[in-house]
């Protein structure tokens, strides 16, 4: 990596190593492996779509850092037809 | 005198911890401070040797701690540096003949005598690194800007936070210029931004070092060690003084090589 791969325009090495080294540090602080994460995900679409209609492609499980904090951000669309509960 | 207690530690191995401790220890003395660096790596001394302290130990630690002899008697004093001590580790000895309340109980010793503890960690998580942490007051975690590092020292920050006595603060330890330059590094940025812990100092890659190592004579009593100098300005940074960053810029960019490599001969370092 280095000279020769900036000029076929690949990003550097340092880059590589800080992305890699952002995402495995974020399993490790929260412990929750990225197999764990997708079974999260899967319990959540069950029991949100209980309750209401959701775009279950769409739905996003991830962590995100602030400093030495760590969130667990999920962003769950609904679908149109979503009201059906209050207007029972 | 109460001395403040600091560990070194890294989770990896081999990224500088004792190289650290010898140094920093050296540094306060030379500002006039009494300090007493401890090898908490039980089996696998090596502080006394980068020290150049190894002809002179009788006993060591784990002497002290089975009460084979005086706390005085097991430290050596060092003859360059008035202020300066050392408390070995055990060599045929592992680290279990050492609990962390047996280690809180020696500096409570030492305590009153120093203005400084410096303990030398051993790799790893477990009890050496557990015996190292238990007495100190101040955690300055090193690390080297590199993948495996920089994810055992976050390892590490979350243990220390765990016992209460996080963040600690970070040394980046071997930086090299000239591959930071052509983005083969991460930056000391990056891995400030990563670890998310407040930074005390940045040390280059420095040949010096092992030349110390081999003489036995710490880099920071080299005046003209670059990684001497970095360790100098991390002792006056815990004395509490602002001292800027050292800048690392390449000795020998990509130019110079291609000079060096076209014409023969460097640009630097020459004769
Ligand atoms: N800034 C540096 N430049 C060059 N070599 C270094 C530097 N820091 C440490 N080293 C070398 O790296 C090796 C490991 O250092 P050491 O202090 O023994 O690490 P640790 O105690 O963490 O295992 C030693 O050979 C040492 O001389
Ligand atoms: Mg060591």
């Amino acid at each position: 990596m280095g000279f020769f791969d900036r000029f076929r325009g690949g990003p550097s090495s340092r880059d590589v190593a800080k992305q890699r080294l952002q995402l495995v540090l974020v399993h490790d602080r929260a412990n929750i492996s990225p197999g764990v994460l997708e079974q999260i995900k899967d319990e959540i679409i069950a029991v949100i779509s209980r309750h209401v209609e959701i775009d279950r492609e769409g739905v996003e499980v991830h962590f995100t850092q602030d400093g030495r904090e760590s969130r667990l951000v999920a962003d769950i669309p609904l679908l149109g037809g979503s009201r059906k509960h209050q207007a029972r | 005198m109460a001395a403040r207690i600091l560990v070194v530690t890294s989770g990896k191995g081999g990224v500088g911890k004792t190289t650290a401790v010898a140094n920093l220890s050296a540094a306060l003395a030379q500002l006039g401070k009494q300090v007493v660096a401890v090898d908490a790596d039980i089996g696998l001394r090596n502080l006394d040797v980068v020290m150049g302290l190894e002809n002179r130990i009788v006993y060591d630690l784990v002497d002290v701690v089975e009460g084979r002899c005086k706390l005085r008697q097991a430290l050596i004093r060092d003859k360059r540096l008035s202020g300066l001590f050392l408390l070995p580790a055990a060599q045929t000895r592992d680290k279990t003949a050492v609990s962390p309340t047996d280690m809180v109980r020696l500096t409570d010793q030492l305590r009153s005598h120093f203005d400084f503890i410096l303990i030398d960690s051993p790799a790893g998580i477990e009890r050496g690194f557990r015996n190292a942490l238990a007495p100190a007051d101040e955690v300055l975690i090193i690390t080297n800007p590199e993948v495996a590092a920089v994810r055992d020292a976050d390892r590490i920050i979350g243990l220390i936070e765990a016992e209460g006595k996080g963040p600690g603060r970070l040394i980046i330890n071997r930086i090299k210029p000239e591959m930071v330059q052509r983005g083969d590094m991460l930056t000391t940025a990056d891995v400030v931004e990563i670890l998310a812990i407040p930074l005390i100092g940045i040390v280059p890659e420095d040949e010096t070092i092992l030349v110390s190592t081999n003489r036995g004579v710490p880099a920071v009593l080299n005046g003209r060690s670059p990684a001497g100098q970095a360790f100098r300005n991390i002792a006056r940074r815990l004395l509490g003084e602002e001292v800027p960053f050292l800048s690392l810029t390449p000795s020998g960019g990509f130019l110079q090589r291609l000079k060096r490599l076209a014409f023969g001969g460097g640009t630097e370092g020459g004769v």
